[in-house]
């Protein structure tokens, strides 16, 4: 379990720091030394919950490295706000190559890495691969389901957002039900994205048994860093998938980023778990429980779901995805979770 | 490395775009004040003292309590702590056990021996406190830390005033008291008792620069009630009088004690009876419970150890039979009005726990004091309308507790330094009150107050053994960590991470942060995420 | 060391001679024995510290590819045809990134109608991806030609296609000099990358580039291919001091001091057309022949030098740019501009259409008469094309052209009822 039950510290490991846990128990982004990997400057946008988990992930991974880490990364707006000629946030060795090639494009770097140390020529560095929720999910699938299948040392993670956000909030094969994009606009019959089956990355990364894949939110630091932490010490394709609310794309207040994450796992939207080799290993349980109106109601991408006459049945549709996600993953209320 | 044109960079080089300028709205940290802090008749800092306890400094914790408050052993006992009913904790689940951390530090001061520190100069000036209660020994202790020379002649054979005489030893153990009092005559307040001061214009010719009253309250109220020869009337300040005397001197009560009133007094003494012995102590109330104005735990502990209560009565006779009661019931007002219903109780003894009156003897010929509802009347420094005269305490106030005493012992001592200087005293202003919708709680971890262990019911029926028991080191810290830190920065890291642009700089341990303005883009995230509403954003000026 | 043995083996034999570190494969005809006998290599231990990865698609190979040069290892794959284009967005990713990856492709012609053999349409589709592409006309120069690839691309830090006929060369048993690891050692040094992924001096590779920087980006592109115009020469010299062979350069010419007609050719037909040239020389027409060994970067100079002294020249290309002819004719004739010269197309040998000496020869008679049109297909079957435009005129629904066409030459089953 990642959520330790820790003597009473005032706020736990809820916050980010805390000044009563021992050094070790402390986060790594509680760290005055932190890399910040991903440095000031860049362009995102104010709030952009991409770009916290990105230094919250990437950060934890240089830290369980010890510093040896080179990351790839798919086009996206993590790529075009951190690296923008004449200027680069990333203060790690960092390639971006193509959208929908970044797996594979990692696998090509822990190969290469893998000779070097075989030969004595280089240390044990460590590959992480990054994109967002297209790039994962869409058009580099291909390449991703490759890297899980051959088992290639490299760590993967899924920045998601729930859209193409980068080209003007486009649908993606992640964009949840009933959600407003560019491309499924609120109108017509069914208003905002299709009720389907939907493509829940981590759980065909599981279908492919690799030794480790999560999910994980920005609103839970500790959790994201203890992931990514395990993640780190072991070998093989490991695939971690981050929630990451994007106040352009979903209509949200850009303070309110981290809120919505929370608020997401809160309500059971988003399933916050680990699996090891296709087995569900944990969950965390939602603390305060709350119906998805909570939820959906900040979001401006489900504006059309309230207003003068509330679709209810929309509204009991998602609360019926939530509820199987609840009773799937065992994300019920716990008493002093 | 030979980088090619354009498509490879320098790490880190986009500290060159300084992303500041998108900002519409800035955040900045602020110090609110904490809801405790603000109910606090002593003014105590609550907030900042529980911040060193929550990490285990416990002597660092006291010293931070004793800048406002130099009986933390005392109050952790006898305060009716308004700070736990304000504190924003409660919301959540139980207020924080502001009172048992506090009289916990005062016991690790004692039994550690912590001292004061001395005062760094001396000022010259000599000070005149007359009574050693609450607030005569609070304004001694700010005066001598201030660098005047302190004197405080007391009437009584021992110090302490309405702490030792109105509060029965088994709220306040009384080694606890002469610890805290022995520790502020170190300072070098002389303490003269059996001093009692008649006249105050005579002891002022013995050259003072300024003089404190605080003599406090001690002339019992009466009401008339016929009685017999044989009835056996006194008041509740005599009995809580004698109770401090020799053990031959204990008053006796009888074996069915009635006790006339619905205060803390009435409660204490009902409480004190049982322990002498008592079979039956019946409080004989006119109003109902809920209008009581005794602390409802002190009741329910006066229950808990057989107190009996008659609630709606009045007694209208004290006779051979025993006293004859009036039944009394409430108006549309609340107010109780007779019933012509009569019963007789049998009794031993009554006590009149009605209140208490000033002496104010020693006031005649000051010229400038002036006198307001059987209180000397001051302004909002303290100061009477004699210049260089102020007062405190019981007799200077309607809400007579020994926080209140303390509280005003405190602000006068502020308040006769600056006069001593020649200039005017000037509170510091007051911040905004960090309210529970300033907070962010999903932070804190869930924690049910720890409650103090209650003396066993047999033994605090018969003997003066303190009631509440202290908490144990754990349970102390523990109690500290439940602390929200409203308004108040508790370097929990959050803005310091949540930031997307890393503009928080984290300065260090109890530093806190700064916000670098180069990268802020004003997203607002530190503040919504900011568990105790430290942050605030405001507008950013063109 | 004289072999015999099947170029797609002496490519792989060269390949592991230059220890190359990783390796990524797609299986695709006819590429795909080179791959395979690298495989077996790594797999026996005969190629120690080579990593080869069986990727999910040519996309996938290129980009393991970029990965593993960006992070400092010598890199090899192969491709052909439709995994050409499969990974093109990487191909031009790999050479905009500057990453020296040697690949080979095995000549071959792209779909539909689907073709494995050899033309060399997927090559020159990639000419403007930024890589150098050097053409081998026999096997023993397809082999050296790797080996001086690998020292070039890491230079320059450019990736190389070294293009190969597919089944002609890949698939001939010939004899071929395999050089020894001592030689290749001396020639080629270890790979030092111009940039390199790595925690003790990080940067970011693959910025955004907007308008103010992508014009000088893709100049530099240019100039580097202009360096390495100069280079490949200069590496054929070198080549030959250690090795004893004069292989590479930009071009070759055969028997073209006094030539009045010029065939101007890429790959293995040169091996016929010279073949038809010596055939020609003794019945005393003056015929030679331009070999071109680097269409990129395109040896203007040396080509217009080679063709200044002749009369005409017939570029006979296995590409067809659809809508206006050849694509190496283009270049060819903008070489020569100015100079006056009669020039013809001929597009020859698409999809595997054998070239013979036979038409080959009536061709160039043809040439040096003056009676060959500006574009010539090679040995097209007029009537079955006449058939099949006849046929569209009157329906609308004429069906699959190729099917058509091949029902009307007897290959395929006639249609059921």
């Amino acid at each position: 379990m990642s959520l330790q039950p820790v003597k009473f510290y005032q706020t736990g490991t809820f916050t980010v720091g805390n000044r009563l846990l021992a050094p070790e128990e402390r986060s790594v982004q509680a760290n005055m030394q932190r890399t910040n990997s991903l440095n000031s400057g860049h362009r995102a946008c104010q709030g952009c919950g991409e770009a916290l988990g990105a230094r919250y992930a990437i950060d934890a991974a240089m830290n369980a490295s010890n510093r040896q880490l080179i990351a790839a990364n798919a086009t996206g707006c993590l790529e075009v706000f951190s690296t923008p000629y004449p200027e680069t946030s990333w203060q790690i060795p960092w390639i971006h190559s193509l959208f929908g090639n970044t797996a594979a494009v990692a696998t090509g770097i822990a190969a290469a890495i893998k000779i070097k140390k075989q030969k004595g020529q280089g240390g044990d560095v460590r590959v992480v691969a990054q994109g967002g929720d297209g790039g994962t999910t869409d058009i580099g699938f291909g390449c991703l389901s490759g890297m899980f299948e051959r088992n290639d040392d490299v760590l993967y993670i899924c920045y998601d957002n729930g859209g193409y956000m980068n080209t003007g909030v486009q649908r993606s094969s992640a964009t949840p039900p009933a959600a407003r994009t560019a491309t499924t606009m609120p109108l017509g019959p069914e208003p905002g994205n299709q009720f389907g089956q939907g493509k829940f990355l981590p759980a065909i990364a599981m279908a492919h048994e690799i030794p480790y894949v999560a999910t994980a939110t920005v609103a839970d630091l500790r959790d994201l860093e203890y992931k990514v932490t395990h993640a780190m010490s072991i070998r093989g394709a490991r695939y971690i998938h981050i929630l990451v609310p994007c106040p352009l794309g979903w209509g949200t207040a850009s303070h309110d980023t981290i809120r919505m994450a929370r608020l997401a796992k809160e309500t059971g939207i988003f399933p916050v778990f680990e699996a090891e080799y296709g087995v569900v290993k944990s969950a965390l349980a939602i603390r305060r429980p709350l119906p998805v109106e909570e939820y959906l109601r900040p979001q401006k991408r489900y504006a059309h779901l309230f207003g003068k006459s509330p679709a209810v049945e929309t509204i009991a549709r998602i609360q019926a995805l939530a509820d199987k996600n609840i009773r799937k993953y065992g994300l019920q209320a716990r008493k002093g979770a | 490395m030979d980088k090619p044109f354009a498509i490879t960079l320098n790490p880190g080089s986009s500290l060159a775009n300084h992303t500041g300028s998108w900002r519409t709205s800035r955040p900045v940290y602020i110090d609110r004040l904490p809801p405790c802090n603000n109910a606090c008749p002593a003014g105590e800092n609550i907030q900042g003292w529980l911040f060193h306890a929550e990490s285990g400094n416990y002597e660092k914790a006291w010293r931070s309590l004793v800048v406002n408050n130099p009986l933390p052993a005392t109050m952790g006992r006898v305060c009716y702590h308004p700070c736990e009913g304000a504190c924003n904790r409660g919301l959540m689940d139980a207020t924080v056990g502001i009172n048992s951390v506090e009289r916990f530090l005062g016991d690790e001061a004692i039994k550690h021996g912590w001292k004061f520190d001395a005062p760094a100069t001396k000022s010259g000036k000599r000070v005149l406190v007359v009574g050693s209660g609450p607030a005569g020994l609070a304004a001694a202790y700010h005066l001598a830390c201030l660098g005047h020379h302190v004197v405080i002649r007391e009437a009584a054979a021992i110090a302490g005033g309405m702490m030792r005489f109105g509060i029965p030893k088994y709220r306040l153990p009384r080694d606890v008291l002469e610890a805290e009092i022995a520790r502020i005559v170190d300072l070098g307040v002389e303490l003269h008792l059996n001093s009692r001061v008649d006249k105050l214009p005579e002891a002022l010719k013995e050259g003072f620069d300024a003089v404190f009253l605080g003599v406090g309250a001690h002339i019992a109220k009466r009401a008339y009630i016929p009685a017999g020869d044989a009835s056996k009337i006194m008041d509740a300040v005599s009995v809580l009088h004698d109770m401090e005397g020799e053990p031959d001197a204990m008053p006796l009560l009888g074996r069915r004690v009635v006790v006339y009133g619905g205060g803390n007094t009435a409660i204490d003494v009902a409480r004190t009876a049982k322990r002498l012995g008592a079979e039956e102590s019946i409080i004989v109330y006119r109003r109902t419970r809920e209008k009581m104005p005794a602390h409802d735990f002190e009741v329910e502990e006066a229950l808990q150890e057989g107190v009996m209560m008659k609630w709606l009565s009045t007694i209208k006779e004290s006779g051979e039979d025993g006293l004859m009661v009036e039944k009394m019931a409430l108006d549309e007002n609340g107010f109780p009005q007779p019933t012509g219903e009569y019963e007789t109780i049998a009794a031993d003894s009554l006590v009149l726990a009605l209140g208490q009156d000033v002496d104010l003897s020693l006031l005649e010929n000051v010229p400038g004091l002036a006198i307001e509802g059987g209180n000397v009347k001051v302004d909002s420094t303290m100061m009477t309308g004699h210049p260089g005269i102020f007062a405190g305490g019981d007799m200077a106030g309607n809400d007579r507790t020994v926080t209140v005493a303390i509280g005003h012992g405190k602000k006068a001592a502020r308040a006769i330094d600056a006069w001593l200087k020649g200039v005017a005293f000037v509170p510091p202003p007051k911040a905004e009150i960090a309210t529970f919708e300033r907070l962010n709680t999903w932070y804190y971890s869930d924690a049910p107050k720890t409650l103090r262990p209650v003396l066993d019911i047999i033994r605090r029926q018969s003997t003066f053994e303190e009631v509440l028991g202290g908490l144990d080191e754990n349970n102390a810290l523990f109690e500290a960590r439940r602390c929200l830190s409203c308004g108040n920065c508790f370097e929990c890291d959050n803005c310091y991470g949540v930031c997307p642009d890393n503009a928080v700089i984290k300065l260090g341990p109890g530093k806190r942060f700064e916000f670098n303005y180069d990268y802020c883009k004003g997203c607002g995230m530190c503040a919504t995420e900011c568990p105790c509403g430290a942050i605030k954003i405001v507008a950013e000026e063109i | 060391m004289l072999k015999q043995c099947e170029g797609s083996h002496a490519v792989a034999e060269a390949v592991a001679l230059c220890r190359p570190e990783v390796i990524c494969a797609y299986p695709i005809s006819p590429q795909t024995h080179i791959v395979e006998g690298l495989g077996e290599m790594c797999k026996s231990g005969e190629l120690a510290d080579c990593e080869f990865i069986n990727v999910e698609s040519e996309f996938a190979a290129m980009s393991v590819a970029i990965g593993s040069s960006a992070a400092g290892a010598r890199t090899y794959t192969a491709t052909a045809s439709q995994g050409l284009l499969y990974m093109v967005e990487a191909v031009y990713n790999a050479s905009g990134l500057g990453l020296p990856i040697v690949m080979t492709v095995a000549n071959r012609a792209i779909g539909a109608p689907i073709n494995i053999w050899n033309d060399h349409s997927d090559s020159l589709s990639q000419r403007d991806c930024g890589w150098i592409q050097l053409f081998a006309e026999t096997n023993q120069e397809a082999l050296d030609l790797h080996i001086q690839a690998f020292k070039l691309a890491e230079e320059l830090s450019l990736p190389i296609m070294v293009c190969m006929d597919g089944f002609i060369l890949t698939h001939a048993y010939e004899r071929v000099d395999m050089p020894t690891q001592e030689q290749v050692d001396a020639f080629l040094p270890p790979y030092e990358p111009r940039q390199v992924l790595d925690p003790a001096e990080p940067v970011s590779i693959g910025a955004m580039v907007g308008p103010e920087a992508f014009m000088e980006v893709r100049y530099l592109a240019h100039a580097k291919q202009m360096q390495a115009l100069e280079r490949i020469p200069q590496m054929a010299e070198e080549f030959q001091k250690v090795f004893g062979r004069k292989i590479g350069g930009l071009t070759h010419t055969y028997c073209g001091e006094d030539a009045e007609t010029m065939v101007v050719a890429m790959g293995s037909v040169l091996g016929t057309i010279k073949d038809v040239v010596d055939e020609m020389r003794s019945a005393g027409h003056k015929v030679g022949v331009l070999g071109i060994t680097s269409f990129r970067p395109f040896p203007l100079d040396a080509v217009r030098e080679a063709l200044k002294g002749c009369k005409r020249f017939v570029i006979l290309e296995k590409s067809l740019a659809v809508g206006i002819g050849g694509i190496v004719a283009t270049n060819v004739r903008l070489a020569v501009t100015g100079l006056g010269l009669q020039g013809y197309t001929v597009v020859a040998g698409l999809g595997g259409r054998a070239i013979t000496k036979k038409s080959l020869h009536a061709l160039f008679i043809r040439a040096g008469r003056g009676e060959l049109g500006p574009l010539t297909f090679l040995d097209l079957d007029w009537e079955v094309i006449n058939r099949q435009l006849e046929r569209e005129r009157l329906t609308r629904r004429s069906g699959p052209a190729a099917e058509s066409m091949l029902r009307d030459l007897g290959t395929v089953a006639s249609k059921i009822a």
